[in-house]
């Protein structure tokens, strides 16, 4: 093949074009260990707040844990939460601008352990909000302990021999604990490890955020992600693992629309 | 004027009304009134007391050891609060359920028979207004016409057609109370 | 002036709210203070003028819901009774690093731990010096009348948006429990118009994003906002100090006392000046900023200083900071929810100054 002496302004032309990134995420290079799903799903759902014209009315709570620099990227007003308290956050403010969209990112850690209760709540008191919930199965951010959705027998900082359910207790499947709620409308489990998957999340990230235009009840999208980083494994094998061990245990799709429980995992239990 | 008052006896029998009405009916007359309540699980059943002062000047301590008038109501208000009569001052009492009448020489006592009053009204709950009638008679300080205002003021609106039986019982207390000592 | 009423020190704070124009209301029940949800849910506020009632499911929860409504540009509130203070002062904390502005009541109980419902002073130490973790503080105010319980609500509020940052109101069991009578301001409108320099009201194309947030990884840059934050205490200090002199001109003996206590050495005041000796009150209004400076022009005159509280002694380290050793400051205390008369004060302060 000849060699050319290619020149940028030849490349960056509009027919080009496959990809801009939204103008709702910040220039700031994203801060996650490269193969971490966070900042897909970050990108994902300011995608839709930008489709939806809604930066202007749209609020989201950062909690504790690798979320917790969330408003360094997503270019909307932002409120920090302490750990775990970010639905209670979310309800002061949605409580105070009823016509806002809000909504609150949080990790396993923030939602499903220090923050039961406030997760609990919120949902059963239905507040017209989507609540983001990053399952990674580990304490991403303090360096990788057992988190209330590590699964049993896999290994952390603080279950080095592996988590021992007798001793540990069993992973929490919080997402099937919140869709028993009446207060939640529509409750799902995704993943963005595929292009096909982050197009499915993306759909679910919009109904979250219409279903609040409508009053409809609290939505509720479980994102099961990786932590390579945490998991001592490169990110293709962060995502083999997922796939063949987390996936199982929490499965996708959905389990709730419309108030309706559409799973019949989630029914059976 | 400044008169410091103690109402105790039992919880539910409409001590604590009782001193509201009349904090509120002071208040009608331009007195500073205090009303502080003895509170918490002694008020679910045990014994309930609140201090009320009516006065022409600022209030300072709502907490008190001494009373220009102690009302008490039941035996164990009887045993903690005698002593606490300002010499000089007056006791009211019920007789009813005391087995160790008042002891002191240096005060006024008065006795009024709410209770077995109250029976023979419509409803027994009137007996802390047959009480209240007493004092007003042993101390008109605040007038009948301010009473009734506060008892609309503290009864619940589905209450009010017992606003008359309430106002015959301040009638009654101040006919049936007799001074003692 | 408005309509007088005959309330409870709890009832007046709640309506008080609602006439400031409080935007929201997030509690959770604890005793001695738990009319104060009541009284506001019998109100329905949200139909008098659209203030948001919430009965939270924690005190935690309560108080982070605070910081989120708080983040709105809001005007918002709390109120609990000490152990539920306690749980919220990781919230207070971060209210305080992210500058937000609130109004928080501690209707004080007995403690440590779950104590007794009766009235105490003992959090003074947890109000005035931080409570939660890092280098924070709040105006601290002290009611002692039922009128106060009101009226420091507009105050509250007006400080805590003058300094963005909490306010408490530091009252307890007595203040909270007792009906007086109360002039009540007018009914205030709400706030229509919120700060597009720091509150979530939704980025516009207009201005940059606005994030609420007491976090900074940066230390020299972390430093620069402790610094910032203690610029603004210095503010209060200089500006905020409010106190109540009783009988001072001419005393020999003060009395300095807050809140309940306040009340019941007034009395102790005038039993002190019928038996010929020349006592005087300060009371406090405000806890942070203290009233050091008076007390301390004053010192030079008095033979003694006597604090009376209801705990084992924490504003006299204040009130000796103050005097620096120009006079004898003793102390007379109650604990767990023991309360003294107005003649138990006054021979306390016979027998500390010997007279």
């Amino acid at each position: 093949m000849e060699a050319r002496n290619i020149k940028l302004e030849e490349i960056i032309r509009d027919e080009n074009l496959v990809y801009t990134k939204t103008s709702l995420m910040t220039d700031k290079p994203l801060s996650f260990c490269p193969g971490c799903g966070h900042g897909v799903a970050h990108r994902v759902i300011m995608e839709v707040v930008d489709e939806m014209g809604i930066q202007a009315d749209t609020i989201g709570v950062a909690p504790v844990g690798c979320s917790v620099l969330a408003y360094e990227f997503m270019n909307i007003d932002m409120q920090q939460a302490s750990h775990g308290r970010a639905p209670a956050v979310a309800t002061g403010i949605k409580r105070c601008w009823p016509d806002k969209y809000v909504f609150t990112y949080q990790g396993d850690g923030d939602l499903a352990a220090i923050g039961t209760a406030e997760t609990i709540h919120a949902c059963n008191r239905g507040e017209n909000m989507a609540i983001f919930f990053v399952n990674n199965g580990i304490y991403g951010m303090t360096g990788g302990q057992m988190a209330p959705t590590t699964l049993p027998g896999m290994r952390s900082s603080t279950t080095p021999y592996g988590r021992d359910v007798a001793l540990m207790g069993n992973p929490l499947k919080i997402t099937e604990l919140v869709a028993m709620l009446p207060g939640t409308c529509f409750v799902a489990r995704h993943t963005v490890h595929t292009p096909l998957a982050v197009r499915k999340f993306k759909k679910a990230v919009r109904m979250a955020f219409e279903n609040q235009k409508l009053n409809k009840g609290l939505s509720f999208i479980e994102i099961v992600s990786n932590c390579n980083s945490g998991w001592k494994m490169t990110p293709v094998q962060a995502n083999k693992w997922m796939e063949e061990n987390m996936l199982p245990y929490f499965p996708p799709g959905d389990i709730k629309v419309n108030g309706e429980m559409v799973s019949k995992t989630a029914k059976s239990e | 004027m400044n008169e410091e008052i103690i109402i105790a006896g039992f919880g539910g029998q409409g001590v604590l009304s009782m001193g509201k009405i009349m904090a509120y009916a002071g208040m009608m007359q331009q007195m500073e009134v205090s009303w502080m309540p003895s509170y918490g699980p002694e008020m679910r059943g045990g014994t309930a007391n609140v201090t009320v002062i009516l006065s022409d000047e600022r209030i300072s301590s709502p907490i008190l050891n001494h009373f220009d008038t102690a009302i008490l109501l039941n035996q164990q208000s009887m045993d903690k609060f005698e002593s606490s009569v300002k010499p000089g001052g007056v006791l009211l009492y019920d007789s009813n359920g005391i087995t160790r009448h008042p002891q002191r020489k240096d005060i006024s006592i008065y006795l009024v028979e709410a209770a077995t009053e109250s029976g023979k009204m419509l409803t027994t709950k009137t007996f802390n207004m047959i009480v209240l009638g007493a004092f007003l008679k042993i101390k008109p300080l605040i007038s009948f016409e301010n009473i009734v205002k506060g008892l609309k003021d503290s009864l619940p609106v589905r209450h009010h057609h017992l606003l008359p039986v309430n106002e015959d019982a301040v009638k009654r207390g101040m006919e049936i109370v007799k001074q003692v000592q | 002036m408005g309509e007088k009423k005959l309330m409870k020190g709890n009832e007046a704070f709640a309506e008080a709210a609602i006439r400031a124009g409080c935007d929201a209301y997030f509690g959770y029940p604890i005793t001695p203070q738990s009319e104060v949800m009541e009284y506001l849910a019998a109100q329905r506020p949200h139909l008098r003028t659209g203030m948001v009632l919430l009965q939270a499911e924690s005190e935690i929860a309560a108080i982070n819901m605070v910081y989120g409504a708080a983040g709105t540009g809001k005007k918002v509130m709390t109120s609990s009774s000490s152990p539920g203070i306690s749980l919220k002062q990781e919230g207070i904390s971060y209210l305080a690093g992210s500058q937000l502005p609130c109004l928080i009541l501690n209707v004080m109980r007995g403690g440590p731990g779950l104590g007794t419902i009766q009235p105490s002073q003992s959090d003074y130490f947890q109000a005035t010096k931080g409570g939660g973790h890092g280098d924070y503080r709040m105006i601290v105010l002290a009611p002692a009348s039922v009128q106060e319980m009101a009226d420091f609500v507009r105050l509250g509020f007006e400080l805590a948006f003058k300094y963005r940052n909490p306010v408490i109101m530091l009252s307890d069991g007595i203040i909270g429990q007792m009906m007086e009578k109360v002039e009540l301001f007018d009914q205030m409108p709400r706030l229509t118009e919120f700060d597009q320099q720091w509150a979530t009201t939704g980025k516009t194309t207009d201005r940059e994003r606005n994030v609420i947030t007491s976090l900074d990884l940066d230390p020299a840059r972390h430093e620069r906002h402790n610094l910032k934050l203690q610029e603004k205490y210095r503010k209060m200090s200089e500006n905020e100090v409010r106190f109540e002199s009783i009988e001072c001109n001419d005393a020999e003996y003060l009395f300095v006392a807050y809140g309940s206590s306040a009340r019941i050495c007034q009395k102790s005041v005038k039993i002190a000046r019928a038996r010929g000796i020349r006592a005087g009150l300060i009371r406090p209004i405000t806890l942070f900023p203290f009233p050091s400076e008076e007390i301390d022009r004053m010192a030079g005159k008095l033979k003694g200083i006597l604090t009376v509280e209801l705990s084992a002694g924490q504003m006299i380290e204040d009130v000796r900071l103050a005097v620096e050793g120009k006079v004898k400051v003793a102390l007379h205390s109650r604990m767990g929810g023991m309360v003294p008369s107005p003649e138990e004060v006054f021979d306390a302060l016979l027998k500390s100054f010997s007279i």
